[in-house]
């Protein structure tokens, strides 16, 4: 394999952070041009079996909102100001006309306010159907597996209805081998900030994996080793910075001059950003007869964790405090969305588990357009100094 | 007779649920097994199998919020680090938990099991507090909802068949978890007992709700209804609870055969979408009774009330699996209530006669108020029915602003008088 020049990096970079911002999802575009019969399926945060839609010949997609892109013109007559702003956004964008290239749009149980947006969905697209993916809540049930697995199956069928075609247990498993690999290089990815974080920053590495959520995940699996050979070859000297875990990402993605601005002042080793595109661990087997299963049992038990998924066998604040152990992170900073109300409860456990240990945390709020990045700037600096020179 | 009757489900919702409290705050010292529950999906039928107190959170939140007591709890909760805009419902939980359960109505016990339901996704994040804080054991109890709007899964489908393995799973999962915890073998007889005492609450409680077509109606949904519909939570599979929905049933004909309403002159009827707020109870009420308004009907007491508004019936002769079908039923219903209600709200008006829709949206419940003012859209622009919106909270009294609540009833009853003249001019 040809050793990629260290510059390439920053032309990957810089397509992948296009992909992020443009809202006329280009990348889907295209594919849709070159596929006639193709279709894209949308879904809302945070885990969805792509692997379904895929094993269909369609193009998932994921829905997140819009940043600070769009101005909130029409979703405000539809959704009241103590919502998040990845939901009205998200509205937003359905409203403006700009996801009309979908042909399905899943929501999952993650909270209520995405479970009501399936309804608002509903009521002002009737021609886009609109559904929940029920993913259990009750994961250490032993039925769970089983219920899951039923659960995708009605997914799938619904999906062969739209893409017109049955979708066999050979192409499940090879969906299931292009979406392992994506996992394995997103974790390679992260493997490699969190041991050279001066080579590859949380914000590089969080367009780098986003830029897949509205491309074909073959070519980002293109992209990612392209990412990976070219950063092998990137030099930069490491700094005395303080090492810390991001955490309150897993749904509404915080503005990336807030990322930029944590990262001026310290190191963000490890996060929940994106959590969705690698909440599962482990490979999922690819060859078995019941691939929607071995989806659905990967999901329960070789997965990460997040606010919006109860586990006992998981208890939220142990994970964070493994995730920064494994890290070598002196502190965290516990981030949750405006108005998320899974993500502010948590905010208080993580706080307090954080509290026993002894460990340094700061609390921050964000939403997708925000104003007081000064004032959060002055915060973080306080803050590592205050580890720096403790 | 009139005398006993006019006004005794009022008494006696007060005066049994001052008993639950007494109950709940002898259990705080008898150390008998205690479970924390919730009204939406509370599994009562298992709890009371196995005679477990039963603590429901929410309602000592609404308590705490109508006795004016709920600033201070939330205060609490807020010092120890929940955000503002979390649900004020938890915070008041929180801040009663942080003072040892002390609530203005007794002590609350602390839990030797902790359920929550998916109905609410903040259900499942309130028990995690209580794991945490209590070191409980905490069961996390599925029931999967519509999943769309055009959502048709009736028992026998695939779909349906597949969701109610699971509940079925699940529940012989909790009677395992009940029995370790409370060191007794379930006794089938014994919940066929509670069922069968769900089944006549569920059929009078029906009655009583479709009595409300009625002009002038017997009673007010948001207000009186309030106490009827916590004593279906409370109450679900007991004999007292059976007990009191049939004398309510009666009270409720009486008034319907003397045309007793609860209103002067019944002006107009309304249909509410929401909770009231609580901590200005009576103030809210009075906005609307001052014009002669009464809330006929609202989907709020479907899903508060546990989905007994229609069609729980239990099959006895195989209690479990009809359990699970039903918990099916009533979950998709309950939850389509809040999140695809907008044909069934236009039903509502049509069924119950009434003049348009209130809707209060409260900011501590994303769960019912997320799709609140899209629904209304939806309602006006499809089916032309007059709405009002609302915005405060049900527990926080910092969301209410009575001039601007007042002057949007107002503007809103003029409105539906004029509409009304002009209907009745022919226009
Ligand atoms: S940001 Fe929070 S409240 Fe909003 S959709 Fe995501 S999980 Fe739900
Ligand atoms: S969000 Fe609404 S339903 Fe859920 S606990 Fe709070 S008040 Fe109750």
């Amino acid at each position: 394999m040809a050793v990629a020049a260290p510059e390439q990096i920053d032309s990957i970079l810089e397509s992948a952070a296009e992909l992020c911002s443009d809202f006329t999802y280009p990348a889907v575009k295209a594919w849709m041009q070159s596929h006639p019969e193709g279709r894209a399926i949308g879904h809302f945060q945070v885990y969805f079996p792509e692997e379904i839609v895929h094993a269909g010949g369609m193009l998932p997609v994921k829905v997140m909102g819009a940043g600070d892109a769009l101005e909130s013109r029409r979703a405000d007559s539809h959704i009241g100001s103590f919502i998040c702003s990845i939901c009205r956004s998200s509205l937003e964008l359905g409203l403006s006309e700009r996801l009309g290239m979908l042909s399905a749009f899943y929501t999952l149980p993650i909270c209520d306010v995405a479970r009501n947006l399936t309804g608002i969905w509903g009521r002002n697209f009737p021609n886009q159907p609109a559904e929940i993916l029920y993913l259990p809540q009750n994961a250490a049930s032993r039925h769970a597996a089983r219920y899951l697995a039923d659960e995708y199956a009605r997914v799938r069928t619904n999906l062969e209805r739209i893409a017109k075609r049955p979708i066999s247990t050979e192409a499940l498993n090879r969906s299931i081998t292009v979406f392992n690999e994506n996992r394995r290089l997103i974790h390679e990815l992260y493997a490699f900030k969190r041991e050279r974080p001066w080579l590859l920053s949380a914000r590089e590495a969080y367009v780098l994996v986003r830029a897949g959520s509205v491309m074909p995940r073959e070519e980002h699996n293109e992209l990612l080793r392209g990412a990976l050979d070219a950063l092998a070859s990137r030099s930069g000297r490491k700094q005395d910075r303080v090492r810390v875990v991001f955490e309150g990402g897993f749904c509404e993605q915080p503005p990336l001059d807030m990322l930029q601005l944590i990262e001026e002042a310290c190191y963000v080793v490890d996060d929940d950003l994106l959590i969705g595109m690698r909440y599962l661990t482990e490979d999922v087997p690819d060859d078995t007869d019941d691939p929607l299963l071995a989806l659905a049992t990967a999901y329960l038990e070789c997965s990460t964790y997040s606010p919006v998924q109860h586990d006992d066998r998981k208890p939220k604040e142990e994970m964070l405090l493994r995730r920064i152990e494994a890290s070598q992170a002196q502190a965290a900073i516990l981030a949750a969305a405006k108005m998320c109300e899974p993500g502010m409860d948590e905010q208080v456990a993580c706080s307090r588990a954080l509290e026993a240990r002894g460990i340094p945390y700061l609390i921050v709020e964000f939403e997708e357009k925000m104003s007081g990045l000064e004032r959060m700037r002055m915060e973080v600096e306080t803050f590592v100094e205050s580890i720096l020179f403790d | 007779m009139q005398d006993e009757l006019i006004g005794r489900g009022r008494r006696e919702g007060n005066r049994l649920f001052k008993d639950w409290f007494v109950e709940l705050d002898g259990a705080a010292d008898s150390g008998e097994p205690v479970a924390y529950t919730f009204v939406m999906g509370s599994l009562a039928e298992v709890l009371r199998a196995f005679d477990f107190h039963v603590v429901f959170p929410e309602i000592n939140s609404l308590q705490a919020a109508v006795k004016k007591q709920s600033p201070e709890y939330l205060n609490k909760a807020e010092d120890y680090g929940y955000s503002t805009d979390v649900c004020g419902y938890v915070k008041a939980d929180v801040g009663t938990q942080l003072q040892d359960g002390r609530h203005p109505n007794g002590r609350i016990p602390k839990p030797s099991l902790v359920i929550a339901s998916n109905m609410c996704n903040t259900y499942v994040k309130w028990v995690e507090i209580w794991e945490r804080m209590h070191h409980c054991p905490v069961f996390v109890f599925d029931l999967p909802g519509q999943r769309s709007m055009a959502w048709q899964a009736q028992p026998g489908d695939a779909a349906f068949e597949a969701d109610r393995r699971y509940v079925e799973g699940q529940l012989e999962e909790l009677i395992a978890v009940s029995e370790r915890i409370t060191g007794r073998r379930f006794d089938l007889e014994r919940m066929r007992e509670v069922l069968a005492y769900v089944n006549s609450m569920a059929a009078d409680w029906e009655a009583i709700l479709r009595l409300n077509q009625n002009v002038p109606a017997p009673f007010n949904v948001l207000a009186d209804g309030l106490t009827y519909m916590g004593m279906l939570s409370a109450y679900r599979g007991t004999a007292e609870g059976a007990h009191y929905m049939r004398e309510l049933r009666e009270e409720m004909e009486f008034r319907v055969a003397h045309r007793i309403g609860t209103v002067p002159e019944e002006r107009f009827r309304l249909h509410g979408v929401g909770p009231a707020c609580y901590p200005f109870f009576r103030r809210f009420l009075e906005l609307f009774q001052e014009w002669g308004a009464v809330f006929v009907s609202s989907e709020y007491l479907a899903y508060a009330g546990g989905g007994l508004d229609r069609g729980i019936h239990y099959d006895l002769d195989r209690p479990l699996e009809s359990l699970a079908e039903q918990l099916v039923l009533t979950a998709q219903r309950s939850m389509s209530n809040m999140f695809f209600s907008q044909d069934r709200l236009h039903d509502a008006v049509r069924e119950w006669r009434a003049d348009g829709i209130v809707y209060h949206s409260v900011k501590s419940c994303r769960t019912v108020s997320t799709g609140m003012a899209d629904s209304r859209e939806y309602l006006t622009r499809v089916y032309n029915v007059p709405a009002l919106f609302l915005e405060s909270d049900l527990v926080d009294p910092r969301a209410w602003s009575e001039a601007q609540i007042k002057n949007r009833v107002d503007a809103y009853f003029e409105a539906l008088a004029s509409r009304k003249l002009a209907a009745a001019a022919g226009r």
